[in-house]
């Protein structure tokens, strides 16, 4: 889930409005794209890209994707998806918000039995300073990414960006940004993304980034157990009230399930620095 | 999306799932007719919460007289504040045996999950570890299982497969009742939709519970904007919701309390200038922070609409500004220029100036 310098990347939906500007700005850093999907504009060149029927089509005459990204709407996700997956991408970055459930199960299934790795749904993708990004994320900002040891997991692409200000503020670059989405079925969870920093070189310390709803927190608590490496946690939604969704699709706290108190007494009881306000994460990680 | 009772059961009846005899009715005489008709009811109110039972929502009835009574005692009460416009007058049965059946969305395994209890009458947010719990491959469907007698695994296939059609993401059948003389039948149900399966299910739709909203999140919906009105006096816009939620929590941590949760993140970061309007909207609000950190929503898009909107409407509270991120630098020349307004370098400062301000 960490995305390389040398990954060949396939951008579905490219020749759209945001895939178009966000190609280019991934182009722009670094990130080897290979080839856009578009099956109207398939042979064309687009910002200097191959524009591609699939990503099977683009598989085959390239001779293999390592990661495809997805500017689709929700009504084709599934589809498009399946095509990513059919082609044997190992990683598969979903943006898209509001997919229907059924899709993004009938998705993980997919995923799971062909053995790739979905991040998202609903992530701002992934950012690894210096070499790469795959996603919306302004990795281009050199007040917001540059390179360093801090690996940063994030469930929002806002909040994930004001985290990384805040720690290049503090002099501290980062090893790797995870934005695992605002969905409540995620491909990868904060569990996942914990263990792929832990074996990550670079990375000597992490920051998890939380938010109320679901129980991922919770459940990250015997990684955490596990790790070497200190981690240091923010959750958003301690003031948020109960039974609304607040935002995102999975940000919602359903009678003692999801709650804030739950999440910080569950990262606290592990060793994690819990902190109060994205500005004191720096601080608690001189500690 | 949540649906009363008496709409899902009206789903179940259609998919063949066996569901007590009743009339939906708006009036205590239509109530007392129904109970002239079927015998011995339940009258329930209708509305789209568990807790109607808790709440004197529910009464057993032998004849008219106690229909028109009990009726008129359920009818216009408040619920968990919705307003109770409609009662369903059920027939009651002659139960052997409750049980407990649900299929859900599973966060843990991203699958459907088939939930059962030979104990029913408990409530889905406190399922006890003995419960049941099969685990659905979406791609085949259910299977019968061994763990459910034959009839009622019929009975969660059709469930099941109800629950595929509607997008649904909570079916809940609670209780299920096993008859004396023999048969299954669903006496209460509890039916959610995948908001964001709407879409496709346009006849649903038009079907669900009408949500509990205030007037500007009502019109916050029309905008197409995700607002939640909240008892403070400090105005938020920001943009994404983990941002939105942070900026609610520091408001808290610096002593203040927040008026609102507004994010223009996603497609909706181009609508500041409505967004404004609506923070702007609320008469407690005593100061604002605008609080934008872009990735894929660009500052500079939103801090134009606000701008704008603030030149517009004029208003004489004061405004503190935090811009950070993708177009960032365009965003501060047009705060400072526009309105002559400094940005605070960080977020912390610029709420704690918002939270002082509306004191």
């Amino acid at each position: 889930m960490i995305v390389r310098k040398g990954d060949r990347v396939v951008v579905q939906g490219m020749t759209g409005r945001q895939g178009s500007f966000w190609t280019e700005k991934m182009l722009g850093y670094g990130t080897r794209i290979v080839g856009g999907v578009n099956p109207k504009r398939a042979g064309e060149m687009h910002g200097g890209v191959p524009v591609f029927a699939s990503v099977r089509d683009a598989a085959q005459k390239l001779g293999g994707v390592d990661v495809s990204v997805m500017f689709i709407p929700p009504a084709a996700a599934l589809a498009a998806a399946e095509d990513a997956i059919g082609a044997g991408v190992k990683l598969l970055v979903v943006l898209t918000e509001h997919i229907p459930s059924r899709d993004v199960m009938r998705m993980h299934a997919l995923a799971g039995a062909a053995g790739c790795r979905i991040v998202g749904p609903n992530t701002a993708g992934l950012v690894t300073p210096g070499e790469a990004f795959v996603g919306i994320m302004p990795a281009f900002n050199p007040r917001i990414f540059r390179p360093g040891n801090v690996g940063v997991i994030s469930r929002s692409g806002s909040l994930g960006t004001l985290i990384c200000l805040n720690l290049l503020d503090a002099g501290r670059g980062q090893s790797a940004f995870i934005g695992i989405g605002g969905d409540p079925m995620l491909g990868t969870t904060v569990a996942d993304a914990l263990k792929g920093l832990e074996a990550d070189k670079k990375t000597q310390a992490v920051v998890l980034v939380g938010e109320i709803g679901g129980s991922m927190e919770e459940d990250a608590a015997a990684t955490i157990k596990a790790m070497r490496k200190p981690v240091v946690s923010f959750i958003a939604g301690r003031a948020s009230p109960p039974g609304k969704k607040m935002g995102h699709a999975g940000a919602i706290v359903m009678g003692n399930r999801g709650s804030y108190a739950s999440k910080r007494s569950a990262l606290e009881s592990v060793g994690v620095r819990v902190v109060d306000t994205p500005a004191a994460v720096s601080d608690a990680l001189r500690l | 999306m949540d649906f009363e009772e008496a709409e899902a059961k009206a789903l179940l009846r259609q998919a063949g799932i066996p569901v007590p005899p009743g009339e939906l009715c708006r009036d205590a005489e239509a109530a007392a007719a129904a109970v002239g008709r079927l015998g011995r009811c339940a009258v329930k109110a209708q509305v789209p919460s568990g807790k109607r039972g808790k709440a004197g929502g529910i009464r057993l009835v032998n004849d008219p007289q106690e229909a028109r009574a009990a009726a008129k005692a359920i009818l216009g009460m408040e619920i968990a504040g919705h307003r109770v416009e409609r009662v369903l007058v059920e027939k009651c049965a002659d139960i052997a045996q409750e049980l407990y059946v649900a299929v859900v969305n599973d966060v843990a395994t991203r699958a459907p999950m088939v939930l059962f209890s030979r104990s029913g009458g408990m409530d889905i947010e406190e399922i006890p570890d003995s419960i049941v719990r099969i685990p659905v491959d979406i791609d085949k469907g259910f299977q019968t299982n061994p763990e459910l007698d034959e009839d009622i695994g019929g009975f969660v296939k059709r469930l099941y497969d109800l629950y595929v059609q509607t997008d649904a993401e909570l079916l809940e059948v609670n209780p299920l009742v096993r008859l004396k003389g023999g048969g299954l039948l669903a006496l209460d149900c509890k039916l959610t939709l995948d908001d964001a399966a709407l879409f496709r299910q346009p006849e649903l739709a038009g079907k669900g519970a009408r949500e509990k909203l205030t007037e500007l999140e009502r019109r916050g919906r029309e905008l197409g904007l995700k607002y939640i009105e909240l008892p403070g006096n400090v105005g938020v816009l920001a943009n994404g919701a983990g941002l939105t939620m942070t900026t609610m929590d520091v408001i808290e941590h610096c002593g203040g309390a927040p008026a609102n949760f507004l994010e223009i993140g996603g497609d909706a970061y181009t609508k500041a200038e409505g967004a404004l309007g609506l923070v702007l909207a609320n008469p407690r609000v005593k100061s604002v922070i605008v609080n934008f950190c872009g990735a894929f929503a660009r500052t500079d898009v939103m801090a134009g609409g606000v701008v704008e909107a603030w030149r517009k409407l004029e208003p004489s509270l004061p405004v503190f500004f935090s811009v950070h991120g993708t177009g960032e630098e365009e965003a501060v020349a047009l705060i400072k220029q526009r309105l002559g307004m400094e940005p605070f370098d960080r977020m912390e400062d610029a709420v704690r100036a918002a939270v002082e301000a509306a004191k």
